[in-house]
């Protein structure tokens, strides 16, 4: 066999030459069509966060809408229909828009930062999942704005959602911009899963990983595998809609239930997806601040998997009023109840680790330990409505609802906010305002638990969800008014938070490359880092290749000598448990196929929505096309022989 | 002073060889997220029939006339796109060509004769939730057909134009990996739709 073009990749310490020719290769275009082209991580990553926290802003002006329309009884600032679009399209934005992609983002810009590479496994693939993310985030919210909005619930059970209820094109922009964001979600997955396998530094073994790869992993191998249960209940739906299929009409033997289970098969391991990787931001930076490795890795990366493991065994917890056999609720109950087992692991090895530490105190490390409280609130209502009986009184109720505030928004938001002081300097080379993050944190833990920690009590007091308004005397008001002062009070802290952003980007205090003196792989290299991440490919040697000083360990991490891989646009892709050198990989240059095939998918849905069949000709005509050319084997990437053809 | 890790990996492979690449990693994840795609949609077909009324199954002995025959052509053609695969590897132009163009022809007359199948059925989309069930799970599988053909006719291409070699071939080795993957995913629908029925499910 032709063996000829193996090559030793050769060591080097960093010169300004490497560097110079790393920045040739690595460098991508600007204007416009650099913008259009671009594979590069960061700026994918950068891209998901903002266009993520763009969605959060708009899910949270939705919030504040219905909280100034129930701050008292009877109040008419909206009608029941406007209502109803609102309370949906704010579960879709928060849960699908904005939680699930905010942690793409992160871990899309941090990935190869932290695992010593030079972008991810399938750049272009990287580049198409944003691309797609965008174009269904328009779509829905084209929906939304045109009074075409889902308005069933983000769960949007039938018989509710079906046409000869729901007559008008709500539930179309719903089911098909849940079909496109899915695309989205699974090539991203795809994308993850073979990043973590394939392309960490050599020695990174997977006992050395940083936790933001277990859970990022975690939640990326089941989003591929179950969020093709959401793709298709939705696809299902609206074939029942508009194409005269059955699938959950009663009426010729379809089956309602099905819906819900399709649904839910995905909507709880989906939870843990969007809280497993906040998870890891807390698991990897709270360490930083109590200045000692986390208490506890191997227990808490088992309960990363465990948790997602369990995770595709509660489903039917959100189903326990539907009529369900009572020896199958009881198997989902059981499970759902197991769960707090590996979350206590978790939670109580974050706690030992501040406990041993010596916890230097910054508005980070604020979010990330008040994250441990809110946790366990969200916890401890969550294992109530995990029993059968409790949850037939309280499901339905406002109780659910801040059951699900107190983990989506205290393990989801709270770590994000925490990883948003943590990272920026890594991102913008610049720290945020600490004083101005003071009032930032306060504002919103006070205003947070003002708005649900009462709300508790107004689902036990028997308030429905999703109902627009209540009357006088049902013993709501106080309740109710208290939530919508928090509502605020949380919105007054989000825009200081927008303010500190914004302040510091142009005079914040300088970062350098390491300002917290934290231990993992991206605080190596300059903030912000260069198109090509690292100079040398280091050779890591044990969790926390920056604190092997202090901790003496015996054997060090290699950072200033390390392969150069500097003979065209190339990084080392490692063998999966023991990350050793398996083979350089070419990586892709900047193009337009991902942001063609979009535009391709976008003309095909929106021919899917308006029916015109000539309109989804050309979208799957544009589609075939970029795919044909993006997937044709080139020399460059050494995927046809060169001497060949 | 600790030791310092070091590091010093002899002639790698550059890009990808044979499998070994990212792209086969790549199309491995495509097949297990197809796989569950088609996992759920058989989940709804059992659940809603074993939740249904009797007399659900519009067709309690389905008709295996076309359909087995057709299984088998499916099967014969994954075993074709293999021995095109090895044509390829053992650097035999001819017998890679001819594995892929008869793959291709053959997936070309399953999908034919698959929409004889439908026309033959009794019963359309609309007329129950059997209905639907059956015609947008085969219909699923038929659109991964025509992609499976597309494949197996852009490698045709590609392996006629000369691209491939021994030790550079990820694409066609993970384009067949795509094909087998639509002929096993057959055999469970057809277990489902036209086996289980004889073994007691839905009556």
């Amino acid at each position: 066999m032709n063996r000829a073009d193996d090559r030793a990749p050769a060591l080097g310490t960093v010169s300004p030459g490497l560097e110079h020719r790393l920045h040739e290769l690595w460098e991508g275009e600007g204007g416009l069509k650099g913008f259009l082209s671009t594979v590069d991580h960061k700026k994918i990553g950068l891209r998901y966060i903002v266009t993520a926290f763009t969605f959060l802003l708009l899910g949270g002006i939705e919030a504040l809408i219905m909280r100034l329309q129930l701050a008292g009884p009877n109040a008419h600032l909206l009608s029941p229909e406007q209502y109803d679009q609102l309370f949906s399209t704010h579960g879709m934005t928060m849960i699908f828009l904005y939680a699930s992609p905010i942690l793409s983002g992160f871990s899309n810009y941090l990935w190869p930062l932290i695992l010593g590479t030079r972008d991810m496994a399938f750049p272009r693939v990287n580049a198409l999942s944003y691309w797609i993310y965008l174009a269904s985030g328009i779509f829905l919210y084209v929906g939304f704005l045109t009074g075409n909005g889902p308005n069933d619930g983000w769960f949007n059970y039938v018989p509710y959602a079906l046409r000869d209820f729901n007559p008008g094109m709500n539930q179309d922009f719903y089911s098909l911009g849940m079909v496109l964001l899915g695309t989205s979600t699974t090539v991203g997955a795809a994308n993850f899963i073979v990043t973590a396998m394939r392309t960490r530094a050599p020695g990174m073994s997977i006992n050395r990983a940083p936790m933001l790869l277990w859970g990022t992993l975690t939640a990326n191998v089941a989003n591929l595998l179950v969020v093709p249960a959401v793709s298709l209940a939705f696809f299902l739906l609206w074939l029942d809609r508009q194409f005269g299929t059955h699938f959950f009409d009663v009426r010729a033997e379809g089956q309602p239930l099905l819906w819900q289970h399709l649904f839910w098969i995905f909507g709880h391991p989906w939870v843990y997806a969007i809280v497993l990787p906040a998870m890891a931001f807390v698991s990897d930076a709270l360490p930083v601040f109590c200045r000692r490795p986390l208490v506890g890795y191997p227990l808490v990366a088992l309960s990363t998997v465990a948790t997602m493991v369990l995770g595709f065994g509660v489903w039917v917890h959100h189903m326990f009023a539907t009529g369900l056999p009572a020896l199958g609720m009881s198997f989902f109950s059981a499970a759902s109840i197991a769960i707090v087992v590996p979350s206590s692991v978790t939670i109580f090895s974050w706690l030992a680790t501040i406990w041993h530490g010596r916890p230097v105190v910054t508005t980070a490390f604020m979010f990330f330990a008040s994250t441990i409280i809110l946790f366990v609130i969200g916890g401890v209502s969550g294992f109530m409505t995990a029993s059968v009986p409790v949850d037939w009184q309280l499901t339905d109720t406002y109780f659910v609802v801040a059951h699900l505030h107190y983990v989506l928004i205290g393990i989801n938001l709270f770590p994000v906010l925490g990883a948003i002081y943590f990272w920026f300097p890594k991102m913008t080379g610049r720290l945020l305002d600490e004083r101005l993050g003071r009032w930032n944190f306060w504002l919103i833990f006070i205003g947070f638990n003002l708005a649900f920690l009462p709300m508790h009590l107004t689902g036990l007091f028997g308030m429905p969800r999703r109902v627009y308004t209540y009357g006088p005397d049902m013993g709501w008001n106080t309740l109710n008014l208290i939530t919508s002062v928090g509502s605020f009070v949380i919105a007054i802290g989000v825009v200081l938070l927008l303010v500190n952003v914004v302040k510091s980007r142009r005079s914040g205090a300088l970062a350098g490359p390491n300002p917290w003196g934290a231990h993992t792989l991206e605080w190596s290299i300059p903030s912000p880092p260069p198109p090509y991440n690292f100079a040398l490919i280091p050779a890591v040697a044990s969790r926390h290749p920056l604190w092997e000083a202090e901790l003496h360990e015996e054997v060090r991490s290699s950072l200033d000598r390390g392969l150069m891989l500097d003979k065209g646009k190339e990084t080392l892709g490692t063998t999966p448990l023991d990350a050793l050198p398996d083979m350089i990989l070419r990586m892709p240059e900047d193009t337009v196929a991902p942001f063609v095939l979009t535009l391709g998918l976008a003309l095909l849905f929106t021919g899917m929505i308006l029916k015109v069949w000539l309109l989804m000709l050309a979208g799957a005509l544009v589609l075939t096309a970029s795919l044909l050319v993006w997937l044709w084997p080139r020399r460059e990437l050494r995927e046809r022989e060169p001497a060949h053809g | 002073m600790a030791e310092v890790l070091t590091l010093h990996p002899g002639p790698l492979p550059v890009g990808p060889i044979g499998r070994r690449g990212l792209g086969w990693w790549g199309v491995g994840t495509l097949v297990a997220s197809e796989a569950a795609l088609f996992g759920y949609l058989l989940f709804s077909y059992f659940y809603t029939g074993a939740t249904a009324p009797p007399g659900w199954m519009l067709e309690p002995r389905p008709v295996l006339k076309l359909a087995l025959p057709n299984t088998i052509l499916l099967l014969a053609s994954s075993v074709i796109a293999w021995y095109g695969e090895h044509g390829v590897l053992d650097r035999k132009p001819a017998q890679a060509l001819i594995g892929f163009g008869g793959a291709f022809l053959m997936a070309c007359l399953f999908a034919a004769v698959q929409v004889l199948e439908w026309y033959a059925k009794p019963f359309h989309m609309g007329t129950s939730s059997y209905g639907s069930l059956y015609f947008v799970t085969t219909g699923f599988h038929m659109a991964h057909v025509v992609v499976g053909i597309a494949v197996l006719g852009v490698i045709f291409i590609w392996t006629a134009l000369d691209y491939f070699s021994p030790r550079r071939n990820l694409s066609v080795s993970a384009g067949v990996l795509y094909w087998h993957f639509v002929d096993i995913v057959w055999l469970f629908i057809f277990a489902s739709f036209y086996i289980s029925p004889y073994l007691g499910f839905g009556r």
